[in-house]
């Protein structure tokens, strides 16, 4: 079981423990990490799923889809590691990740 | 005024959000929260369509896991209201049990409007609402030959899309003259039935079914209205729903195509608040005209209002709708309400599947249809969520392009 590290903006960390082959998001929403409603439950249609990679694991992830970079054009303070957690899965590789959360959702 | 305990009956979208954002908003006391389905709270969007594919497991529909609802303190039940007593303030349920509320919430949504027809009852015959429906209907999918859907819906349009790609001969039978006829523009139903026909989906437009035959306890055929005998071995429908509104009936609640709600989402009686599919409400996007809608935005951002009325914070009910369906490769989502809009403007192409339809009324920007055009989408969000909206004659000019308007229309 991969475990990864959600850092709120507050700095706060919270490591959880994820399935592979579950969603980043859905291995944060299960473990309460606050501040990712994933309104749409994973459907890639919310953007309020959005995280940032930290740079250093950027490499151990899947490029984005076309459909996941038009999402996170309108998604709050886009950056270059931005990612919608609903569209990560979980890899053996992704052991010890860290993801930072943005200020806001919305 | 603070609340000890707030009951809230049905645990689906709706029922779970309010519960997870009253806990949120510091909410201390009690909160039950009781849903008739067997096992935890769990989202339908993919029960027509991953689900059913076999991309997902049963543990990725569920919102949360077992141990939330003990950490958040809410007493989860499985059990049934069966009525609402209004002056003692308490729902009593088929258990026996009765539980007292300071605020109750009923999150009750809709079921199927059950398919009118001789042998609507053979086993094979589904309409998918439920987990259950879902999970008894997945092996079916994946043998069936012959499938018949009846309603070009996006449920029916959905399971269509599933079906085909499952290897089944799909016959649609839809009364309207065209796919989602009362949810989208002209140009999206073309768009949609262009790709259905490509996956091998065969459509009847303005054709009714008059029964469904069975051998030997099992469908065998679909006798359309105009008297042809479809073969089949599956028939899914998807003909709308029918609020479930009979507990608030019953306690007096006022109903009208739903239980019937303020602006601030309260029945008639101002310790009862109503969301979600079951709830009618004065929609801001529909010129305040009583609406009902079904969608996981509407349940989720009416939980969120709920919630913050319930902790003080009371404000009217006025979040943009927005909408999606999956079918195939196709991803639609809508922006607004359309409802009697009188010009569009199209971008992009039917023929690449990337299609945006720009719903206007009175020259206002109202509604934004988008096929596989994620960006237009969210920009439509933030257009239709703020003035000034855009104009037809500006979104006709050559070149157009929505994201960049919206960026260039920033406040
Ligand atoms: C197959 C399917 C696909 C969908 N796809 C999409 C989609 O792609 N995009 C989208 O935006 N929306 C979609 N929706 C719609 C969305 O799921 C609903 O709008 C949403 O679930 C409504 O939430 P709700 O809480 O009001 O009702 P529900 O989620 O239906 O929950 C109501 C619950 O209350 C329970 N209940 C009723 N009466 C009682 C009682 N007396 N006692 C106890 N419990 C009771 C019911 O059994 C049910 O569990 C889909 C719906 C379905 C069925
Ligand atoms: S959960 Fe909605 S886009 Fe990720």
């Amino acid at each position: 079981m991969p475990t990864l590290t959600f850092i709120e903006h507050n700095g706060t960390a919270h490591q959880v423990k994820g399935d592979i082959g579950q969603s980043v998001m859905q291995a944060a929403t299960f473990a309460s990490v606050p501040g990712i409603p994933a309104d749409c439950g994973g459907a890639c249609s919310c953007a309020t799923c959005h995280t940032y990679v930290d740079d250093a694991w950027l490499s151990k992830v899947q490029a984005a889809e076309s459909m996941e970079n038009d999402m996170l054009e309108y998604a709050f303070e886009r950056r270059d590691n931005s990612r919608l957690s609903c569209q990560l899965i979980i890899s053996e590789e992704m052991d010890g990740m860290v993801l930072h959360l943005p200020a806001s959702q919305f | 005024m603070t609340l000890a305990s707030v009951v809230i009956v049905g645990a689906g979208q709706a029922g779970f959000q309010v519960a997870t954002s009253l806990r949120q908003e510091g909410y201390e006391g009690r909160i039950t929260l009781i849903g008739d389905e067997p096992g935890l709270p769990y989202q339908r969007p993919p029960l027509s369509k991953a689900y059913l594919l076999g991309k997902i497991q049963d543990t990725n529909l569920l919102f949360r896991p077992a141990d939330f609802y003990t950490a958040q303190r809410i007493d989860l039940l499985h059990d049934q209201v069966t009525a609402i007593d209004r002056q003692n303030r308490r729902v009593v349920l088929a258990s026996g049990d009765a539980i007292n509320y300071d605020h109750l919430v009923l999150a009750t949504g809709a079921h199927n409007r059950p398919l009118p027809v001789p042998g609507a009852e053979l086993p094979q015959v589904f309409g998918i609402k439920t987990k259950a429906d879902a999970d008894a209907l997945a092996p079916l999918a994946k043998a069936a030959r012959n499938v018949v859907v009846i309603g070009a819906g996006f449920i029916g349009l959905e399971f269509a899309a599933v079906a085909a790609a499952l290897g089944a001969n799909v016959h649609v039978l839809e009364l309207a003259e065209r796919p989602m006829a009362r949810a989208v523009s002209r140009e999206m139903s073309e768009l949609f039935r262009q790709a259905h026909e490509q996956w091998g989906v065969h459509f009847d437009f303005r054709e009714g079914l008059s029964r469904i035959d069975g051998d030997n306890g099992k469908v065998c055929a679909v006798q359309t209205a105009d008297g042809r005998a479809l073969p089949a071995d599956l028939v899914v429908f998807g003909i709308g729903v029918i609020p479930n509104a009979q507990l608030a009936t019953e306690a007096g609640l006022a109903i009208e195509n739903g239980i019937k709600v303020d602006a601030n989402l309260l029945t008639s009686d101002p310790r009862i608040s109503a969301l979600g599919d079951v709830a009618n409400f004065p929609c801001l996007q529909n010129d305040e005209k009583h609406t009902r809608l079904e969608s996981v935005q509407n349940a989720v951002d009416q939980a969120r209002a709920v919630a913050a009325r319930l902790m003080g914070k009371p404000a009217p009910y006025g979040a943009l709708p927005w909408f999606w369906t999956d079918q195939g490769d196709l991803k639609l989502q809508i922006a607004g309400l359309s409802n009697g809009y009188d010009s569009t403007v199209v971008l992009g192409s039917a023929a690449d599947k990337q299609l945006s339809v720009l719903c206007f009324r009175n020259d206002r920007l109202v509604a934004v249809e988008s096929c596989n055009r994620m960006g237009d989408h969210m920009a439509a969000r933030k257009i239709l969520s703020r003035a000034p909206r855009l104009t037809a004659a500006e979104a006709s000019a050559e070149g157009f392009d929505l994201k960049a308007w919206e960026a260039a229309n920033r406040d």
